[in-house]
């Protein structure tokens, strides 16, 4: 552990590694978070299975490397699917947990969690899974850093997308309707949103962003049925952290999570790597508490 | 009704002592039961009747289960250089040194149980609501990969419990009868508990927590205090638990976080929660059901599971007990003013648990 240390320490070329790798990653992150946020702002309701909706994005790009297509082909696909699979789960499942406790779309969402990792398990196997880009690396520093290519498109795939979402919500009718019911649901009701088909349509693209997110990840990083927890746990630390509705704060923290994920991955081992995130996650809460104990105290 | 309420006692004391004897094949899967009846009855305390819906109850357990094998091997032989091993030292333990190491060891892990409760409670109580349903979750799953990548305790590769000196028969009758009185001691204890003052205390924190606290109840004391109670069963049974399975292994056995962590709260769901019987009326059904048409779903079973938390909770929340309290209020002792429309079955049969249980 100390040695690892000494090594950044000794080759500071490593930390521009780590750094560039974990910014990479974060970029993918924040996709995720924000569906996350807009969910939970727009609906309060807190979908614990986030992260199996980014696993079933990423499934959907390896199964047409099976089939032979470059995963990138992947990407409208998973958008357009993950949409309709989102509207799916909303009509049978999430309409009827709107307005209900907050423990009860948790529950909901945690037994969804479970129902879809298992199914993943069972139709694609427990082996760690990739989709093959076929994209080159790129060594700078005198091969100390590398920069696979395809980090690079995911990461501009993942701006591009995120900037599309953004235009999409400040611009359209439907995006207007979305914020107007996530300020005020009854008023906006008053005015003649069909809020009702509004949440069906902020949880779709919510499941939409979050399968493009899981395209990228399976380019450029691995996927495992199992693996969907560990970004669901990522999805709520960077919106405890950021706070709702918040778009710079969700991506900065996306970001600094992604590099500190790798730092403590390259420090502690990365068999540490889960560990470590939900370390992170008990530790925002805390902070989280400290914080809330102190306005408390302001208003009595 | 006194009559009846004895039979009905009586009748489940002595069908959970001949069980085993009457079905020798099955004692396993009945002493798996009196546990998971156990383990309703303890989320029940927290979930149920304070409102605080904790995903990371199975933590104790697999504290109380890490506790008791350390303790019980420590007793003989230093644990690291019996772990880094994996389990190529056999250990011979006498009789006397078996028996009062498996009871000691039960001690230091309900009294370490308690402990890990009151240091994790002061991280975790200021959260409510949602964050503190995560913020559980995310211990419980921290712990399984700390312990996983702690070579002490056997990492990942897990720890060989002693071996039970003497016949298998044998073996099995006694932590059948192990995990049996703990369950039927919780119970009891619980039954009397929730008919104290502290019953209330934490059915008003439930209800409304700032409101209680400005009545004078200390909530943060009831709630460390149902936390440590939580904590303290779920330790004697993983040490139990642990015995009985005679391997100790972080993700699997230990920590299940997506088996028995969420089997606990689904059953008290399924019975009704923040009553006495619906945790063990939840617990006996999903257990049968579970045993029964398990191996025929070749897989699926897993996916069942998930398909059966969100079906119970989008559209039998109230669950057994809370849906016959809706429909025949006056068995449960409740008072329905007709007149005033229809009125939440669901609290009010969570304000009566006492009368609910008789």
């Amino acid at each position: 552990m100390l040695d690892n240390l000494l090594v950044l320490i000794q080759a500071p070329v490593l930390n521009i590694q780590l750094l560039l790798d974990g910014v990479l990653i974060g970029a993918i992150f924040a996709m995720a978070a924000y569906g996350l946020a807009l969910v939970w702002g727009v609906m309060n309701v807190k979908n614990l299975a986030q992260g199996d909706f980014v696993i079933m994005g990423g499934y959907i790009a390896y199964t047409f490397t099976k089939f032979g297509l470059h995963p990138i082909y992947a990407l409208p696909v998973a958008f357009v699917g993950m949409f309709g699979f989102g509207w799916f789960i909303y009509a049978i499942i999430i309409r009827r947990v709107i307005g209900k406790d907050l423990f009860t779309s948790l529950l909901a969402t945690f037994g969804l969690a479970i129902l879809l990792q298992q199914a993943m398990n069972l139709i694609f196997g427990s082996d760690v899974q990739t989709a093959e880009s076929g994209f080159q690396t790129r060594f700078f520093f005198d091969g100390m850093v590398s920069i696979a290519e395809i980090k690079f498109v995911a990461l501009v795939l993942a701006v591009g997308l995120s900037a599309a979402v953004v235009v999409f919500m400040k611009r359209s009718r439907m995006g207007q309707a979305i914020r107007a019911t996530s300020q005020d649901a009854r008023a906006a009701r008053v005015l003649g949103i069909n809020t009702d088909r509004v949440y069906a349509f902020t949880f779709s693209l919510n499941s939409a962003i979050c399968g493009a997110a899981g395209v990228l990840i399976a380019m450029i990083w691995v996927i495992q049925p199992y693996f969907g927890v560990v970004y669901s746990i990522r999805s709520f630390i960077i919106v405890t952290v950021a706070g709702l509705g918040n778009l710079t704060a969700v991506i900065v923290t996306a970001l600094g999570l992604g590099a500190a994920e790798q730092f403590s991955a390259f420090i502690l081992g990365a068999e540490f790597q889960v560990a470590s995130v939900v370390c992170i996650l008990v530790a925002v809460l805390i902070w989280r508490q400290i914080q809330q104990a102190r306005k408390r105290q302001v208003v009595e | 009704m006194k009559g009846s309420v004895i039979a009905l006692y009586g009748g489940i004391l002595l069908a959970g002592m001949v069980a085993p004897l009457v079905f020798p094949n099955y004692t396993f899967q009945v002493a798996v039961l009196w546990m998971m009846i156990l383990f309703a009855l303890t989320w029940d305390i927290m979930g149920g009747q304070m409102g605080y819906n904790s995903l990371g109850n199975i933590l104790f357990f697999g504290a109380g289960m890490y506790i008791s094998a350390v303790v019980q091997i420590s007793m003989v032989f230093d644990v690291g250089e019996y772990t880094a091993a994996f389990g190529a030292i056999k250990i011979e333990f006498s009789d006397a040194q078996y028996f009062t190491g498996i009871f000691l060891g039960i001690g230091a892990a309900a009294i370490g149980a308690v402990v890990c409760a009151l240091i994790i409670g002061l991280a975790v109580f200021g959260l409510r609501g949602p964050y503190f349903a995560i913020g559980t979750l995310g211990i419980a799953l921290a712990t399984a990969e700390l312990i996983a990548g702690w070579d002490y305790v056997g990492g990942g590769g897990g720890i060989s419990m002693p071996v039970f000196p003497g016949d298998p028969d044998v073996r099995s009758l006694f932590f059948y009868y192990m995990c049996f009185a703990a369950a039927v001691a919780t119970f009891a204890f619980l039954k009397w508990l929730y008919s104290t003052r502290f019953g209330l205390a934490i059915n008003a924190i439930r209800d409304n927590e700032n409101k209680a606290e400005a009545m004078g109840v200390h909530t943060k004391r009831y709630k460390m205090v149902a936390w440590s109670i939580a904590a303290f069963f779920l330790g004697i049974i993983g040490a139990v638990f642990g015995n009985m399975v005679g391997f100790v292994e972080p993700l699997e056995v230990a920590f299940p976080t997506i088996t028995f962590g969420i089997f606990m709260v689904a059953m008290a769901l399924l019975g009704g929660k923040g009553t006495l019987w619906g945790p063990v009326l939840g617990a006996v059904l999903f257990h049968l059901v579970k045993e029964v048409t398990w191996t025929y779903l070749l897989g699926w079973q897993w996916v069942a599971l998930g398909a059966i938390i969100v079906i119970n909770v989008v559209y039998f929340q109230q669950g057994i007990l809370g849906w016959a309290a809706e429909k025949w209020p006056e068995r449960f002792g409740l008072i329905v003013d007709r007149g005033a429309g229809a009125g939440d079955g669901d609290e009010q049969g969570e304000a009566q648990p006492g009368e609910a249980a008789s």
